[in-house]
């Protein structure tokens, strides 16, 4: 049916919201990013000093680097994880709403409630560290959080365990609807198992492995709560990603302009991955 | 909860026990499931047990065994008296906050993801996809990228540091999904039911509240679980919008971790993430199923 004035009046508060607190506050962002702003924000254009800033800055550098590192480990981890998960729980077995609950429970969790169990079970004075050495095993020694070397591999665990039961979530609803017919004539032809896998279900999930990768990666780089609360960033800025550069730049050092700058770049980080995706979605639901 | 330990070892044994010629391979499976199952475990388990004991059993014994003077002493602390920040409040103003933050935020945003839903699905005009489309993508959005402008608006609306404030900003950011989780339901709602409502003269709102929200219970829940644990959990908006007075669970329980001075209060903090964690783990243990719809109709967009 055709719209009349009420469907419409009634649409646009909506539509004025996401107007302006999403894409009218990004404009904004990104006109701050070419400002001086610093502890408030300043309408006087200062071209790209905010960026150019932000190249020079050893703490963006880290944050960039950490996130490479974090992001690249969690996506690869969480997905393989994910899909053995799957291909686990597919194989039907006993128990199996109990196991994949058991899987999948942590993703009720807030990163702050992980990020505070995670921060003690790692820490070498309370966790398994010291669990092992009671237990007799005094050469163990697993000390991650404490060395800014390794404390950004204690993220990759922490998030990994968070959202490992998400992926198996969408990969079982892939295997749920491979094509029955495909995988009984492999098994005529007398395939074993793993092949049946490897050559005939896997290869039909690539739409899954698609939606998983856009999910884990664009959350790997709007992740914040988690480190806050797990290592806070530290040892030193050893944790620090991006989002965690742009609250201590915007909102507690002062440097706002640099702040916004370093969140455009998170955005276009994130279009990057987001935008083909959703559109060629889009696209699915037209033609499909 | 203690005890989850023994009950899920149980699918192997009796796996065991019924089929007692079971190939290598079905055993090895079992071993795998069971093993990767404890991992997942341990960490509520370690968080359950250790906010049991007392301070001085963590400092000297092991974090996995269970308490020898079983104690609910640091459940009490986080609740009632434990320091967030400078003040000796415990969890309970928070737990409180979360509350008068999570009703409202959710209450409002489904029902607008359902006043869209209808709107963009049963009537026709231009731009309604291009709209669509841009609310889709602000799910995707890293909201690092409108905290400047956003605080700058509160100030500006006097609700800065405010419950109200948080709840503007949680439906602002929650129309998204609750927009895209209705359209998608009602996109697939038989379209005899809406018209023959029509001929029988029923307007705009008779269509909706007699036709579609009677016949919109799954849709509802899992909009409604999906919006609880999303704000529940929140973390980055309510540290970034609120003071002392306004800071919600997340905010809260982060105080009191991470700043503690002296004696660090495992225990304690423990008891407090589990209260945190108890409102979310409710719902899933309670309804999981649409707790999983979610987060599918979540994932798949579009």
């Amino acid at each position: 049916m055709k719209a009349g004035l009420l469907p419409k009046l009634l649409f646009s508060p909506s539509v004025l919201l996401v107007l302006i607190c999403v894409y009218g506050y990004i404009g904004l962002t990104v006109f701050l990013s070419f400002t001086d702003s610093t502890m408030m924000p300043s309408f006087e254009v200062a071209g790209g000093a905010a960026y150019r800033r932000l190249m020079n800055l050893d703490n963006w550098w880290v944050s960039v680097r950490n996130l490479g590192i974090f992001a690249s480990l969690y996506v690869l981890v969480a997905m393989s994880l994910g899909l053995a998960l799957a291909i686990l729980i597919d194989q039907r077995i006993r128990a199996e709403t109990l196991l994949r609950s058991i899987f999948l429970y942590p993703m009720a969790l807030s990163f702050i409630v992980t990020g505070t169990g995670w921060k003690w079970l790692l820490d070498p004075g309370v966790g398994l560290e010291r669990s092992m050495h009671l237990l007799g095993w005094e050469s163990f020694s697993f000390s991650w959080i404490k060395d800014s070397e390794m404390a950004i591999y204690c993220v990759v665990i922490a998030a990994v365990w968070q959202t490992s039961g998400f992926v198996m979530a969408m990969f079982l609803a892939g295997l749920r609807g491979v094509d029955t017919e495909q995988v009984n004539a492999a098994k005529v032809d007398g395939a074993r198992t793993w092949q049946i896998y490897l050559k005939v279900i896997v290869p039909q999930l690539g739409a899954v492995f698609v939606s998983a990768f856009v999910i884990l990666a664009h959350t790997a780089i709007k992740s914040y709560d988690l480190v806050i609360a797990l290592t806070n960033g530290g040892p030193g800025r050893s944790t620090w990603l991006p989002s965690v550069f742009m609250y201590q730049y915007s909102f507690t050092r002062n440097e706002m302009a640099v702040g916004a700058a370093s969140s455009v770049l998170m955005l276009a980080a994130i279009a990057v991955i987001v935008v083909p995706y959703v559109l060629s979605e889009m696209r699915k639901v037209k033609h499909g | 909860m203690a005890d989850v330990h023994p009950s899920i070892a149980v699918p192997a044994g009796r796996a065991g026990a019924g089929h007692l010629r079971l190939p290598i391979g079905r055993i090895a499976l079992y071993i795998v499931l069971v093993a990767l199952a404890l991992v997942f475990v341990m960490p509520v388990y370690v968080m359950i047990v250790n906010s049991l004991k007392p301070l001085d059993e963590i400092r000297t014994g092991n974090l996995m065994s269970l308490p020898h003077e079983w104690t609910v002493a640091p459940w009490l602390s986080a609740w009632s008296t434990a320091q967030i920040g400078v003040q000796p409040t415990g969890l309970r103003p928070f737990f409180i906050n979360s509350f008068l933050l999570v009703i409202p935020a959710v209450a409002i945003s489904t029902l607008i993801g359902a006043l869209n839903g209808y709107i963009l699905t049963q009537f026709k005009f231009r731009g309604a996809n291009l709209m669509f489309g841009a609310m889709l993508l602000t799910v995707f959005i890293p909201f690092q990228i409108v905290l400047i402008p956003m605080a700058k608006t509160l100030g500006l609306l006097g609700l800065a540091g405010t419950i109200k404030g948080l709840i503007l900003v949680n439906v602002v950011y929650g129309i998204g999904f609750t927009t895209l989780f209705f359209r998608n339901y009602y996109a697939a709602f038989p379209g005899e039911l809406v018209r023959s409502a029509r001929m029988d003269g029923a307007g705009f709102f008779g269509v909706l509240t007699k036709i579609l929200l009677p016949n919109s219970a799954p849709i509802i829940v899992v909009t409604v679980i999906w919006q609880f644990t999303n704000i529940w959990n929140e973390f980055l908006f309510g540290a970034s919008f609120s003071d002392f007075s306004s800071y919600p669970l997340t905010v809260a329980l982060n105080n009191l971790v991470n700043s503690s001075t002296g004696v660090k209060e495992y225990n304690v903090h423990f008891a407090g993430a589990f209260i945190a964690a108890l409102p979310t783990l409710v719902v899933y243990l309670v309804s999981g199923k649409y707790f999983v719809r979610g987060l599918m109709a979540g994932s798949v967009k579009g």
